[in-house]
């Protein structure tokens, strides 16, 4: 199962999905949300594998 | 997916501009295209003093980086707000300004303004004992911001303001004008706002090209940490709002909002919302600190502090940002 966080929220979300999905499954807008993985940046098109941890960072500011 | 420039391996996709790019050549790309919409605007040259409003967010510490990397004079400014709300907003901020120089340019120079060291309250504290403020202090803040940044850039003898504001603050703000048909405000939104009137510097928008999104990537890849939790008074806010309406349909519309915005200056240069028909409106200068008001006597920033008690806020405030209404 890939890990995510995003702040103080967790999922755990079947592997071999794109992170543009992923981050759609947990309920976030891509447009939204930059997703780390190992401290790199990971394309919305990458296949993430079932042992993958990613970080969802917001990038909305203001106010 | 491939750097378009390198065949390495790409780290950001702009679907906007059908872009994809390493992050050597992103960190390259930013400020290159940054520079095009300094010269594109006419914001200002290299031998301009400039000074950066920054906040601890990643909008205006990236600007800073980037100026600084691009060769231009420029400074920076804070104001301490004075918002804790528990979690200690203000000070957090400031201490990502200060990591940021140690990090990056210990040699910057930063203007601090603390606002209840300044005025006597903070802004929690005054939007509190205003009625106006109660429960919405942005609105308060906002207009202290405005004032303050214009006055300590003056005084100080900047010609040039420099804001972190992204393409998505502007079509959130663009969004929100465009529903409430705020036609002076339309046609005031523009990324540069010329100093028009004394006691006025002129303010520019250098990032306004850029997605949030890709602003943060910059962040991201150079390193610079910044404020990452929103400001707890912003919660619920209408910016906020509107731009989770524009990021929705960005989703089923790849490039929409960089269309809406990009297409609205490319309109008004085309003479939409142009001042022609406009009525100039006759402003006054404040009798305490001497900046414009739509009205004789103090302004709203000056009856802000004189009686804090009293709902000083009418109708009448304005989402322009070199304006500061009577009140």
């Amino acid at each position: 199962m890939i890990k995510v966080t995003y702040r103080d929220k967790h999922w755990e979300v079947p592997g071999h999905i794109a992170v543009r999905d992923l981050i759609i499954k947990v309920g976030l807008n891509p447009a939204t949300v930059l997703a780390v993985r190992k401290n790199k940046l990971v394309l919305d098109s990458e296949v993430l594998g079932e042992d993958d941890e990613i970080k969802l960072i917001a990038v909305i500011s203001g106010g | 997916m491939k750097c378009r420039k390198c065949n390495k391996a790409a780290v950001v996709n702009m679907r906007q501009h059908k872009l994809a790019l390493c992050e050597a050549h992103f960190l390259e790309w930013l400020p290159e295209q940054t520079q095009r919409t300094i010269e594109k605007y006419h914001m200002f040259t290299p031998d301009d003093k400039i000074l950066v409003a920054v906040s601890g967010g990643k909008d205006s510490l990236s600007a800073w980086d980037i100026l600084l990397r691009l060769g231009y004079h420029a400074d920076a400014m804070t104001l301490h707000l004075g918002i804790d709300e528990g979690i200690g907003y203000s000070d957090e901020s400031h201490q990502y300004i200060e990591r940021f120089i140690r990090g990056f340019y210990p040699n910057a120079v930063l203007h601090t303004v603390n606002v209840e060291d300044t005025y006597g309250l903070s802004i929690s504290e005054v939007a509190r004992k205003n009625d106006r403020g109660r429960g919405r202090p942005c609105a308060v803040c906002g207009l202290i911001k405005r004032h303050e940044m214009n006055r300590i850039a003056y005084e100080l003898g900047y010609r040039v303001l420099v804001t972190g504001h992204n393409l998505d603050d502007e079509a959130s703000v663009l969004w929100g004008n465009m529903l409430n048909w705020e036609i002076e405000s339309l046609t005031r939104q523009s990324p540069v706002l010329p100093a028009d009137r004394s006691g006025l510097v002129r303010k520019v928008k250098p990032l306004c090209r850029f997605y949030e999104r890709d602003v943060a990537a910059y962040a991201f890849l150079r390193g610079i940490e910044y404020v990452y939790e929103e400001c707890p008074f912003s919660i619920g806010a209408r910016s906020l709002r509107n731009k989770e309406v524009l990021n929705q349909m960005e989703l089923d519309q790849p490039g929409l909002k960089q269309q809406f915005y990009i297409g609205f200056l490319n309109a008004k240069e085309r003479g939409l919302f142009t001042t022609t028909d406009q009525v100039a409106v006759e402003l006054y200068e404040c009798e305490r600190c001497g900046q414009p008001t739509s009205m004789p006597g103090l302004c709203a920033f000056c009856k802000l502090w004189s009686r804090p008690s009293e709902d000083r806020f009418d109708e009448t405030i304005t989402n322009d940002p070199n304006i500061i209404d009577a009140g």
